[in-house]
């Protein structure tokens, strides 16, 4: 076995952040230490969450009632494009490099990302793009409002002719966004394949850190197209070119491919390491061994692979030829192989278990639960035919919910409290998550579960009013959307009060097995300092007598070690 | 000894009557499922609406075997596997099992490939989607001689930001689509702003009409009523209200519209976002900013905004 071991110097090097361990100030400086940036995503994407949920709870506010009443539709229009963009550039992605920037480096036993300034200047710039894409709501004509898709012509038509516009800004945020990503992606590529503890081999790596690699390939892959794409619309809006303007000769069809070769896989970006948090957490509180590691960590390559040869599935009804429909529905079909292999696998997990049913376990059932059914639907769109009558109408928008929201945010949410002990040191209070939980649950369902029968009667997407027929799924919707915006204060409630004055936390409060458990809570800058363990087993092995790493009880006693 | 083997035997009998109970259940659930998931689509009037509605009941039915498979095991396990309060202990130290690994690669692998099979072959049955043809921004769109046989048409359907109009082979233009029943009609898909979408759910029908292309599309409505026809891909402001009416009637009853519409004289068509627009710059012109809709169409036959409709 090959032993991968770092760069030396990365340890010895002075005091490489500027501010002390327990200087608040940290947050807001340009500090260059994984675990302040991680918390930093953390904190700007959770602030973003409140904005995105805002913006959503107004859009449904509009969709209680058939007529456009609330507001005027290009207002609604606005809106929902910016629901939309926020949860998704502003949210999703930057929760998902918080998490991936906290949990890297102690899980690998890492001292810190390969390129921390790097790793700072991606965060830094999720502000800088958030401002702008917030400005946007104060240029004249408002925000952009031709959907998160920007699809040309519409995106392009510049109504009132300036220069400074919200579509010009909206575009502008977007291409950082992707300028972060990537640099988020090289780092954390370079950090897992070059500076794992001894011992760590990729099929002893944790599946977190496997679903992670798989993501950011994807991102270092699909990323370019978007930007390019989005570069050449900026040139279209602004310079008059005419990539994708008709008058021009252009195809506004072209826009589409690339969109959709990089947004297609994004959602897996996000899903990926949301199935990571399951496959940690499930052996955690179900005190079993992960069902099938190695089946498990393949199958996330498998779901990067096919992932990159599926996006013309958006595209069934634009004009593409049968073939091509039928060549793309194949390949979006197999997905469904090696997503059912991890599906299968968490089941069989659990099955025998000895289950806690905690806040964390709560939200990962409940996401599990949801992602079965959000990927039922999926299949069920991948079909041509199907696809043809539900493809932009309220089926397309349950569904995608079903997967982004009930899934993805309820694992982004399983992780939050799993590893908040480790990260703050404090412990969060356990009944504040459980109605945290509940009001999600229930909240979620009653949002997307009834929109799938709009859809299927054939309510489009992206209306601002509606016929009377479809008015009982919207009203439902609409008290389900209000109940999620109750459902964040318990959690932020939870959060700010358990930091502030929560239980000092123990370094391994769930009694897991992980690198980032034999840490003190909080762990010191350098994860394990001088010595890094040497790892000698995936760390799913609960009950069997396997030990993790060499000397175990050595880095047990230093965790309770006060640093 | 004898009693143990026994024990176990009853505990292997009960299992056994346990999983088969339960597979019988979830399959005549999933049946069912199957079974009313034609209710939850439109009435069923075009030739594709039975083909889409099957393969849906047959996704539906496979859907809930699993959904209440896999959910149904979870919740057995959140009743028999609980850890009591203080209770530490690991649970059974299984570390995978690769035959079982396979067999749901593998069965999975075949259900999505039956799927996909069965949807290609309805894809080839239907064929609605003809050619697209691209040409210069400003001109006539071109006339595509269209391959397959159709009975009636072409008829040309031009969607704007935000209405519609359609314009049949002896010149008629209408801001209603009219149809003759059991015939398979063939229209050309025109626009000349962004990009929409032809939508009829009752016909479970959709295409994109792109500007600087003109596409060839045929289906066959096979039930009489009027049908909503609704704009599906976002266009800009007045987006929700880019909708019509599909009337479909008999021969003798199309013939009798054919003829009486196109006596009359041209006037504006349906305009619903020409009007919202209009109230809007009386109030003042507040909201973000749009494109001014295009004018009311010219057509013969004005047609109803709030015709009652049956899908």
């Amino acid at each position: 076995m090959t032993i991968i071991n770092y760069d030396q110097r990365l340890v010895k090097s002075k005091n490489p952040y500027p501010r002390g361990p327990n200087d608040w100030k940290r947050f807001f400086s340009f500090n260059t230490d994984a675990k302040v940036i991680g918390i930093q995503y953390i904190v700007t994407a959770l602030f973003f969450l409140l904005l995105g949920g805002l913006l959503g709870m107004l859009v449904r506010g509009e969709l209680i009632t058939p007529p456009s009443d609330l507001f005027d539709p290009t207002v609604y229009n606005g809106l929902y494009t910016m629901h939309g963009t926020v949860m998704l550039f502003l949210f999703l992605f930057p929760m998902l490099s918080g998490l991936t920037n906290l949990l890297v480096p102690p899980m690998i036993g890492a001292p810190d990302m390969a390129f921390p300034k790097l790793n700072a200047l991606a965060f830094w710039l999720v502000p800088v793009f958030s401002i702008i894409l917030l400005l946007s709501f104060f240029v004249p004509g408002g925000p952009a409002s031709s959907g998160w898709w920007s699809y040309p012509p519409i995106s392009i038509q510049n109504p009132l002719g300036k220069m400074i516009n919200g579509e010009m800004l909206w575009i502008t945020a977007i291409s950082l966004s992707g300028i972060s990503s990537i640099m988020g992606a090289v780092n954390f590529v370079t950090t897992i394949i070059r500076m794992r503890a001894p011992g760590m081999g990729f099929f002893k790596m944790p599946i977190f850190i496997w679903t992670v690699l798989a993501a950011q390939l994807l991102q270092l892959l699909g990323l370019p197209a978007l930007t390019g794409g989005a570069i050449m619309l900026f040139f279209d809006l602004s310079f008059g070119t005419s990539f994708f303007r008709i008058e021009g000769g252009g195809d506004p069809v072209l826009f589409q491919h690339f969109f959709w070769f990089y947004s297609h896989p994004a959602v897996y970006v996000m899903v990926l390491p949301v199935f990571g948090i399951f496959s940690e957490l499930f052996p955690v509180y179900a005190r079993k061994p992960l069902f099938g590691y190695k089946f498990v960590a393949v199958a996330s390559f498998g779901i990067t692979i096919l992932s990159l040869v599926v996006w013309v599935h958006h595209m069934f009804y634009t004009g593409t030829p049968m073939w091509m429909r039928n060549l793309f529905m194949f390949t979006t079909m197999l997905i469904a192989v090696p997503t059912g292999v991890k599906v299968f696998a968490w089941i069989a997990t659990l099955w025998g278990g000895n289950l806690r049913l905690s806040t964390p376990m709560l939200f990962c059932l409940g996401g599990l639960f949801n992602f079965i059914f959000g990927g039922i639907t999926g299949v069920m769109l991948a079909t041509v035919p199907v696809d043809i009558h539900v493809g932009n109408t309220y089926f397309v928008v349950a569904h995608f919910h079903y997967i982004i929201f009930n899934t993805i945010a309820f694992g982004i949410f399983a992780g939050i409290y799993h590893w908040f002990p480790k990260f703050t040191g404090r412990m969060f209070y356990e009944g504040l998550g459980k109605v945290h939980f509940a009001l999600t649950f229930v909240g979620a369902t009653l949002n997307w579960l009834p929109l799938h029968w709009a859809g299927l009667l054939g309510m489009p997407r992206r209306v601002a009013s509606y016929d009377p027929e479809f008015a009982i799924w919207n009203v439902i919707a609409s008290i389900g959307a209000f109940i999620l915006g109750v459902a964040s204060i318990p959690f932020i409630l939870n959060m700010v009060s358990s930091w502030v004055r929560g239980k000092a936390a123990p370094p391994n409060p769930w009694r897991a097995i992980g690198l980032e458990w034999l840490l003190p809570s909080p762990p010191p800058h350098e994860n394990f300092e001088d010595d890094i363990p040497t790892v000698l087993n995936e760390p799913y092995c609960y009950g069997l007598d396997k030990p993790f790493v060499q000397d175990e009880q050595f880095y047990i006693d230093k965790s309770f070690k006060k640093h | 000894m004898n009693t143990k083997i026994k024990k176990n035997n009853s505990k292997k009998y009960l299992t056994i009557f346990i999983i088969i109970s339960a597979v019988c259940i979830n399959s005549l659930i999933s049946l069912l499922m199957g079974y009313w998931s034609y209710n939850w689509l439109p009435v069923q009037a075009s030739e594709a609406a039975n083909y889409v509605d099957n393969l849906f009941a047959f996704e539906t039915t496979i859907g809930t075997f699993i959904f209440l498979g896999c959910t149904g095991t979870m919740a057995w396990i959140l009743i028999f596997n609980r850890a009591p309060k203080y209770d530490e202990s690991n649970g059974a130290p299984i570390e995978g099992n690769v035959k079982l690994e396979v067999i749901w690669t593998i069965i999975p692998l075949i259900l999505v490939l039956a799927i996909a099979t069965f949807a290609t072959k309805v894809n080839y049955k239907l064929e609605n989607l003809g050619s697209k043809t691209k040409y210069n921004f400003g001109e006539e769109a071109p006339f595509i001689e269209e391959k397959k046989p159709f009975d009636f048409g072409p008829i040309d359907v031009i969607s704007r930001q935000w209405n519609w109009e359609f314009i049949y082979p002896n010149g008629i233009h209408s801001s209603e689509l009219h149809l003759p029943i059991n015939k398979r009609t063939n229209f050309r898909l025109i626009t000349d702003d962004v990009i929409h979408s032809f939508y009829i759910p009752a016909f479970r029908l959709k295409q994109d009409i792109i500007p600087g292309s003109v596409i060839t599309y045929s289906l066959t409505p096979i039930r009489k009523g009027v049908f909503r026809l609704r704009d599906a891909m976002f266009s800009g402001a007045y987006f929700s209200q880019n909708q019509t009416n599909v009337i479909v009637e008999s021969e003798d009853v199309f013939n009798k519209w054919i003829s009486e519409t196109v006596k009359k004289e041209l006037q504006n068509g349906l305009n619903p976002a020409g009007r919202l627009y209009d109230k809007r710059l009386k109030n003042g012109n507040r909201g973000w900013a749009t494109v001014e809709p295009a004018p009311a169409p010219k057509v013969q036959d004005v047609g109803l905004e709030d015709r009652p409709h049956d899908g």
